[in-house]
């Protein structure tokens, strides 16, 4: 009699353990929820936003939101450039350089934009439009040296910026090396 | 009796002739004693006087060291190692690194997303995230910048300045494939984007297999909910991995088939090499010890007896042994490694030692579990390039001199 209980207790046990994989806590997330937590761009441009823009309408969107923390190309305030210097670094190889420089270090431009609209200007991170956010990342782009002043910025024509250290950079674990294989 | 007289004005005396009168009025036989005790303190501190977080004492006065760049947003805090026992760092000396600041979340408020190559994307709350199965593990944390200016040449004057990124706590949290698992991660899915709920929404790509091995959704450290710098209410714990890549305030992962480029990949924690390269996705804070104590700024107080103290960690695994140098590198003993000696997390080591006052350099080396052996300057710089600022790991020397002055030299 006994057994027979615990054999049913084992059966239901068995059942639920099976069912362990099944999500239990959370809620599900709609598309909505998804959209509005913006999705990370890819360096292929996956993900990248409608909206364009260019170096002009960059130019002065940089005077204007960005210039009380970073340098314009040719000044040369010493507390700005630690902030970040984001122009004037000739060398276009990171390796004698660390100032690391859009058009010194960055291997895709995709970074650009991605980076710029999450967390500049540091004080009203994502305050400005995705077209805004282009023109900024075409006047960088710019001024590093990179594209030419015409260039107009979207989601088609930035990934296919050739960035000069693309070349430079090598992975150091692309699959799990043996060494730190999980050992069980 | 001595003189007992309070007009000499003298509290301790004072007290004595309280005493003797106390206990004079319990046992007549305490006058016929012929010495004094040494009184007792009395009362101390209320219970009404107490506050409800414990405080440390006011004599103790170690603190973390603060920097920052420009702005005060962007910047941190140093460990004091030099006072530190053990291997847990106390919560609130734990060094820090933020990129806009320390945001103010309110728990109840906080959420988790996690979405893309998912079968069910969904959003968790703390209280979700808190009924999962969770584990506590000691595990070191380090700023991939831990000694970033010792590079070219020595120059921090403490161990703190030199290697105070790096802390160690045990930490609290759901693992990390628990929840993916019961998502339902897409067979494809290679990686892993988790991002912070601070101003700058930091981001770094992690790779799947380390998220399914040992990453845990992190909510207590050291037996409570964690601190704001450290990420309250959620934050990622990469064991072994660079603290940046261990994102705070987490609010969302996102689930992808290849790495993102963040700004940090592409730059700050990207390396320069020798060649004329750049690795990215470094990953591994590899296997470093330091001397903690005696360490730069001291002073040995005359030759004698010293107990040499450190620690050594690993991110690849578990510290094998510590060899210890008391001869400027000439010869190396073994120290002792204190228990608990476990996997990715400090390792406290020992060393009794005789120093015979005579002008010395002392230093320790580590090797872990994987056969890694701790580089010296020399050897790491053919490695990683003469320039460099992330992943300094070298050996540590400090410099003894004959009055015992202890300074940070490389020899
Ligand atoms: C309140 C000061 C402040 C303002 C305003 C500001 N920035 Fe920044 N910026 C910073 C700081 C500080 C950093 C370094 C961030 C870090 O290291 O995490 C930075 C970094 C950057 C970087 C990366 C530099 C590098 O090489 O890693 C870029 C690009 C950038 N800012 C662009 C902009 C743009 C474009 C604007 C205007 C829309 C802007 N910033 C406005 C403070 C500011």
């Amino acid at each position: 009699m006994y057994l027979h209980k615990f054999l049913i207790i084992a059966v239901l046990m068995g059942a639920s353990l099976a069912n362990a994989q099944q999500s239990r806590f959370g809620a599900p997330a709609t598309q909505e929820d998804i959209d509005k937590s913006f999705w990370t761009v890819f360096p292929d441009g996956e993900f990248l936003p409608d909206g364009e823009g260019n170096v002009a309408a960059g130019r002065e969107l940089f005077e204007y939101n960005c210039t009380l923390c970073h340098n314009m190309p040719g000044e040369n305030d010493p507390v700005k450039d630690e902030i970040g210097k984001l122009f004037g670094v000739d060398d276009k190889r990171g390796r004698t350089n660390l100032q690391q420089t859009i058009g010194s270090y960055w291997p895709y431009p995709t970074t650009v934009f991605d980076y710029i609209r999450r967390a500049m200007p540091l004080i009203a991170p994502m305050s400005l439009t995705n077209s805004d956010y282009y023109s900024l990342t075409a006047y960088l782009l710019y001024e590093n040296g990179v594209i030419g002043e015409d260039e107009i910025m979207n989601k088609d024509t930035l990934p296919k910026v050739q960035m000069p250290n693309r070349d430079g950079f090598i992975n150091a674990y692309p699959e799990v090396p043996e060494k730190y294989k999980a050992k069980d | 009796m001595k003189n007992t007289s309070l007009t000499n004005g003298n509290r301790r005396q004072f007290m004595k002739a309280g005493m003797a009168t106390s206990a004079a009025l319990l046992s007549s036989s305490a006058l016929a004693q012929e010495t004094v005790l040494e009184p007792s303190r009395g009362p101390g501190r209320t219970v009404m006087e107490m506050g409800y977080y414990g405080e440390r004492s006011e004599y103790v006065k170690d603190a973390r060291l603060k920097g920052n760049r420009g702005t005060g947003l962007i910047g941190g805090s140093l460990t004091p190692l030099q006072h530190g026992h053990g291997i847990v760092t106390p919560s609130g000396l734990h060094f820090e690194v933020h990129h806009s600041g320390v945001p103010d979340i309110d728990p109840s408020e906080h959420k988790l997303l996690i979405h893309g190559m998912v079968d069910d994307a969904k959003i968790f709350t703390m209280e979700d995230l808190l009924r999962f199965p969770s584990v506590n593990r000691f595990h070191f944390l380090e700023c991939a910048g831990n000694g970033m200016g010792e590079w070219m040449a020595p120059r921090g004057q403490t161990v703190q300045q030199t290697h105070g990124l790096t802390s160690c706590s045990q930490w609290t949290g759901v693992p990390l494939k628990i929840v993916l698992n019961e998502l339902g991660v897409k067979t494809d899915a290679k990686w892993i984007l988790a991002e912070g709920d601070d101003g700058a929404r930091m981001t770094r790509s992690i790779p799947m297999w380390k998220a399914m091995d040992d990453a845990i959704l992190a909510y207590a450290q050291n037996g409570e909910f964690l601190r704001p710098e450290q990420g309250f209410p959620l934050r990622l714990l990469l064991p072994g991995f660079e603290g940046n890549m261990n994102v705070k305030w987490l609010r969302r992962l996102e689930i992808g088939d290849k790495p993102w480029w963040t700004h940090h990949e592409d730059t700050e924690y990207a390396d320069p090499r020798p060649n004329d390269k750049i690795r990215a996705f470094s990953f591994y804070m590899e296997g470093r010890s330091v001397i903690t104590s005696p360490s730069a700024g001291m002073k040995l107080n005359g030759p004698g007896f010293y107990e040499i103290s450190g620690l050594a960690w690993s991110g690849a695994g578990t510290v094998k042994k510590v060899d210890i140098s008391t001869d400027s590198g000439k010869t190396w003993q073994q120290a002792n490694l204190e228990a608990p000696v476990l996997p990715k997390s400090h390792t406290r080591f020992k060393m009794p030692w005789t120093w015979d006052g005579k002008e010395t350099n002392i230093m320790s080396r580590s090797t872990d579990d994987t056969g890694y052996v701790q580089p010296t300057y020399e050897e790491m710089y053919k490695l990683q390039g003469p320039i460099g600022m992330m992943h300094n790991n070298a050996i540590q020397n400090w410099h003894i001199a004959q009055d015992g002055e202890i300074t940070n030299v490389r020899l």
